[in-house]
């Protein structure tokens, strides 16, 4: 069942929601939002997306398979896991730049772990929904 | 409020408890899921609920004067809430193909005896 | 005394597991990446336990939260201990795998969740609050959950839906307790509990709790009332995979109790009485269990079931040669349990079947693996200079002196029913005639010997392994004694984690 008005919704709904999603992502260190909700939220716009045009063409959009996201993020997140140790702290130890960037904000370790955990989330969804949404026997 | 969540916290758990019980594989993960959301109402509860007081400090202190929410039970129930997403959408994936190889969904039925083992 | 490097091991293994992500569907990649992660697992799990065997315990604070409120890893010997057969575990069954595994289950991931599953024990062993061991327990049942549905046979997927649902009814009970253990004491530290459990003036209400982390740990190290999950799964997954699990799957429960009853909930009578009827019914009902089963993996479902009794009854008695012998007990049940079901596999590669009464002749074809798994047998059955021997003279004595003689009967009929069903199943496999050659489907004679080797190296490794401890019970003797010493007497573990100051 195609419905004409969720795939023109869709198509300006996907980039706001990501949009949205990446929002969220920055802001996650102080307010709520973060890393998983981030993901979360950008996952949700290609349910949205396979819901209106079906899982095939979410599979295109996406350019490459969800399942390459996972090791991405997951290196991402150990790398800033693992970065303070070589400064002396132990691991996981927030490490921030003074200078803060303009629209970003301050920048540390702990953002790179959201962006990791927000690729591993999408990378996992997106990989669930397809696994179960594309096996029809 | 905390009374409310109490008896909201009690109907999960027996409504999980109960739809466990039963034969079939989709309320065996329904009940599974509801308990799992009773758990984390009662960390909720349990880390004792203040309301509109979030742990934040006003920028002219330097310490905590008020009653204030404290912040753990938040941090508890979010982990429990990813790892609970990530079990149910794992049971919901094997719920799925244990029902396209065996077109029923009774519990009992889960004998067939092996012809052989590898 | 504060150690950054107390995580290398899981890092390795994380790192290894990202590797193989990335080398998605490249099994030939995956399998030397694997044995290269577990080999390099292994030297960093030796050398964290010299270390903490020469220096004592180490913590560190992650994140550079001081210790009762972030989450502080404690590298004490007991669980460097078990980190170190972990990681001797982790490297045979992944040089096995190498092997012993279909190419298909390769192609859906097997190394990756492989190495998290590792990953997830190591974890499980070094933390030192009790929320995050419910994490790394989470992130143990979800790699689980996968590595046993990997393949998707039906038998395969009726195990798991029972495996999962009565394991993740085992994490709702561990964190219902948690949730009401926070709200007695507002603390997640295992060594603040320690303190703050003391001072609450309503005992009843602790003991209520720790019913729930009794239940909780019961369903996972597979107690009397509450195993059935385990004899009707175990036997379905690949003999690589039920290896993992039956060796390290149910010693983390037992870990868990180990710490918890030991740091936490002191057992009072009750407890101790609980635990002890636990353990009889433990032993004896997998000791019948297993009398009657006529499969080999099923047969050896059910022996870990008995033996874990053995343990169970070592923790009630909670004296300082009871604790002894328990931990003996795991060192040894580890590596046995292991390489049991990877002997499984190899009489499968062999013979193409498991069930006893297709199977035979094997000691006539093949002496010289014959002789190497009888030995990991006779460890098993507990022959005197072996390894299952030594443990149980420690709970005997402590049984004896405690004057529980029913305990006693049951560590007898325990030990007496193995003997059997193994001497039953040597003369079955091994020395039985072989039967009509038209069934068997031997696979072994035409692999290539490089590969005969990596299906025989890794049971070498750890009946070598057995064959230390029990040759050297001295030097493993003193371990148990410093990690008994250490579960009795807390002060240096709280120590380590929060400072002498208190």
């Amino acid at each position: 069942m195609r419905s004409t008005i969720l795939q023109t919704a869709t198509r300006y709904l996907l980039p706001i929601l990501l949009l949205f999603s990446v929002f969220l992502l920055l802001r996650g260190h102080y307010f709520p939002g973060g890393g998983f909700v981030g993901g979360l939220v950008a996952s949700i716009a290609f349910v949205l997306h396979s819901f209106a045009n079906g899982a095939e063409a979410s599979m295109k959009i996406m350019r490459r398979k969800p399942l390459s996201l996972i090791p991405i993020g997951l290196g991402l997140a150990v790398l800033s896991v693992i970065i303070p140790t070589f400064f002396g702290y132990p691991p996981m130890t927030g490490l921030w730049l003074e200078e803060k960037f303009p629209v970003i904000g301050s920048v540390g370790t702990a953002l790179f772990f959201d962006i990791g955990v927000y690729l591993v989330v999408l990378g996992v969804v997106l990989t669930i929904l397809f696994t179960i949404s594309l096996t029809q026997d | 409020m905390e009374l409310l969540l109490i008896l909201l916290l009690g109907i999960m758990y027996a409504a999980g408890v109960y739809l466990i019980l039963r034969r079939s594989m989709i309320k065996l993960l329904l009940g599974i899921m509801m308990m799992g959301n009773g758990t984390n109402i009662l960390i909720f509860v349990m880390g004792s609920i203040t309301k509109g007081k979030p742990p934040v400090i006003n920028t002219n202190h330097n310490i905590f004067q008020d009653i204030y929410a404290d912040p753990i039970p938040q941090a508890l129930i979010l982990t429990a809430i990813v790892i609970s997403f990530a079990l149910s959408a794992f049971a919901i994936v094997l719920l799925k193909r244990a029902y396209a190889l065996l077109q029923k969904d009774d519990l009992d039925d889960l004998n067939t005896p092996e012809e052989e083992d590898i | 005394m504060i150690d950054n490097h107390i995580l290398a091991a899981i890092f390795v293994h994380l790192i290894t597991a990202i590797l193989q992500l990335i080398a998605w569907r490249k099994t030939i990649t995956q399998r030397y990446l694997s044995v290269g992660g577990t080999f390099l697992a292994l030297i960093v799990a030796i050398r964290l336990f010299e270390k903490v065997y020469t220096d004592g315990t180490l913590t560190l604070n992650a994140s550079n939260w001081e210790a009762p409120f972030g989450i502080v890893f404690v590298a004490d010997l007991l669980a460097v201990t078990l980190v170190l057969l972990t990681s001797i575990a982790g490297f045979a069954v992944s040089i096995f795998s190498t092997t012993g595994l279909s190419r298909q289950r390769m192609m859906y991931g097997y190394f990756p969740i492989f190495h998290f599953l590792l990953m997830g024990l190591i974890g499980a062993f070094l933390t030192g609050d009790i929320f995050n061991l419910y994490v790394w327990f989470e992130v143990i049942i979800i790699s689980s959950f996968v590595l046993m549905t990997l393949g998707g046979r039906k038998a395969q997927l009726e195990g798991a839906i029972k495996y999962m649902a009565l394991n993740i009814l085992a994490s709702m009970f561990f964190l219902t307790g948690i949730g009401i253990l926070y709200g007695i004491t507002g603390s997640l530290n295992m060594a603040d509990l320690a303190f703050k459990i003391q001072a609450v003036k309503n005992q009843t209400l602790i003991g209520i709790t720790s019913i729930f982390f009794i239940l909780g740990f019961g369903i996972k190290s597979a107690v009397f009332p509450l195993y059935y999950w385990l004899p009707s799964s175990y036997h379905t997954p690949p003999s690589a995979v039920a290896a993992t699990f039956g060796g390290l799957l149910t010693k983390v429960g037992i870990y868990a109790m180990l710490r918890v009853f030991s740091l936490i909930f002191i057992p009072d009578d009750f407890t101790k009485q609980l635990l002890l009827v636990i353990a009889v019914l433990t032993i004896l009902t997998g000791a019948l269990g297993a009398l009657v089963k006529t499969n080999v993996r099923r047969l050896f479902s059910y022996l870990i079931v008995c033996h874990i009794g053995f343990m169970v009854g070592g923790l009630a008695m909670f004296t300082k040669i009871a604790l002894m012998g328990t931990i003996f007990y795991l060192i040894h049940d580890i590596m046995v349990k292991t390489n049991m079901f990877l002997i499984a596999g190899v009489i499968r590669q062999l013979r193409g079947s498991m069930d006893l009464a297709k199977l035979g002749g094997i000691y006539g074809e093949y002496p010289k693996i014959s002789l190497l798994i009888a030995i990991v047998l006779f460890s098993l059955v507990g022959i005197p200079p072996l390894s299952g021997f030594w443990p149980k003279i420690f709970l005997f004595q402590e049984a004896f002196g405690q004057g529980q003689y029913i305990y006693v009967a049951a560590l007898i009929v325990g030990s007496l029913v193995t003997l059997y069903v193994i001497a039953q199943m040597w003369s079955e496999v091994f020395w039985k005639n072989a039967p009509d050659p038209s069934v068997l489907e031997n696979k072994f004679e035409p692999m290539p010997l490089f590969k005969k080797i990596l299906l025989i190296l890794p049971v070498a490794i750890l009946a070598g392994a057995s064959l230390y401890i029990g040759l050297y019970a001295e030097g493993v003797v003193q371990v148990a004694d410093r990690i008994s010493n250490e579960l009795i007497d807390t002060t240096p573990y709280i120590e380590a984690v929060l400072g002498p100051k208190r």
